[in-house]
């Protein structure tokens, strides 16, 4: 089944605001192997001049996931999850996410293209607080491979 | 104290590391980013839909790249911009091994406000796994 075309430019707004955890932050870096005492050491991250601790610069991906996912899965796009890669991941910050922080994220699909037998899917996520403080955005490409 | 921006140079080359991925990293990141997409952990399923293997999840070797760049900037470092096109998969056999994602980089440009920017490269089993990867950090 194709990728649903009339899905560009539609915007996914936040679902409920994701509480970010010290211990949800060492899960993370953890996970990637990461012994970074700035992820894990409120301590040592006061000392290097912030609030608490904070989070690996790919955490964002938990948060923009979280809420393109649901447009990913919205079965009007039509998309074989288990056929798709990620093609592109970017992401510019305006200051680390760090523990205590409630974030909104907003996503819009910017594109759906054709290349040869895949189909690429570009999508804009806004990471604020829920204060309205820009925090991150993140630009992914996924492919559903053909 | 760490890295400053009057240490670095444009053209130096950052020492390449090495970083393991077995499958129980990729059962852990799958738990920790909540990505639990069938591919990454099901190798039946990976490779009936033409995947040679399991691969890991692109978000992990980009997160390894990240780590690289992170330990490189130090601790009164900022990242401000990070990005990487994923363009072959790390594929992750059942093995006591499993494979390794090897990290370096280059500093390629020294800009105003101290920030640098990072061109890094990623490979795996001799393949490179990222490309037009850089980062922009901000350097005390």
């Amino acid at each position: 089944m194709a990728v649903n075309q009339e899905y560009v430019g539609r915007t996914f707004p936040s679902g409920e605001p994701y509480e970010v955890s010290r211990v949800k932050i060492r899960e993370f870096a953890d996970a990637i192997g990461d012994m970074n005492p700035l992820f894990r050491d409120k301590d040592a991250a006061v000392a290097a001049g912030h609030p608490d601790v904070i989070a690996p610069p790919t955490f964002a991906i938990v948060i923009s996931m979280a809420n393109s996912a649901r447009a990913m899965a919205d079965p009007g796009l039509g998309l074989n999850y288990a056929m798709v890669v990620h093609g592109e991941q970017r992401f510019e910050y305006t200051r680390p996410i760090q523990a205590g922080d409630v974030l909104v994220a907003t996503s819009t699909i910017s594109g759906i293209r054709q290349v040869k037998n895949n189909t690429m899917i570009t999508t804009g996520t806004e990471i604020a607080t829920v204060a309205g403080e820009h925090v991150c955005t993140a630009h992914s490409i996924l492919v559903e491979r053909g | 104290m760490g890295l400053t921006y009057s240490d670095v140079a444009e053209g130096t080359e950052i020492e390449a590391v090495s970083y393991p991925v077995n499958r129980l990293s990729l059962i852990k990141y799958a738990g920790a980013s909540g990505d639990f997409n069938i591919i990454h952990w099901n190798e039946r399923v990976a490779r009936s839909v033409g995947l040679p293997n399991v691969i890991a999840h692109g978000m992990f070797t980009m997160a390894e790249a990240g780590r690289f760049v992170t330990d490189w900037a130090g601790d009164s470092a900022t990242v401000l911009e990070f990005g990487v096109r994923f363009s072959t998969p790390v594929v992750v056999p059942d093995d006591d091994q499993g494979a390794s994602i090897e990290v370096s980089g280059t500093v390629q440009e020294k800009l105003d406000g101290n920030r640098v920017v990072l061109a890094l490269t990623a490979r795996s089993a001799g393949e490179k796994v990222l490309t037009r990867a850089h980062a922009v950090v901000r350097l005390p």
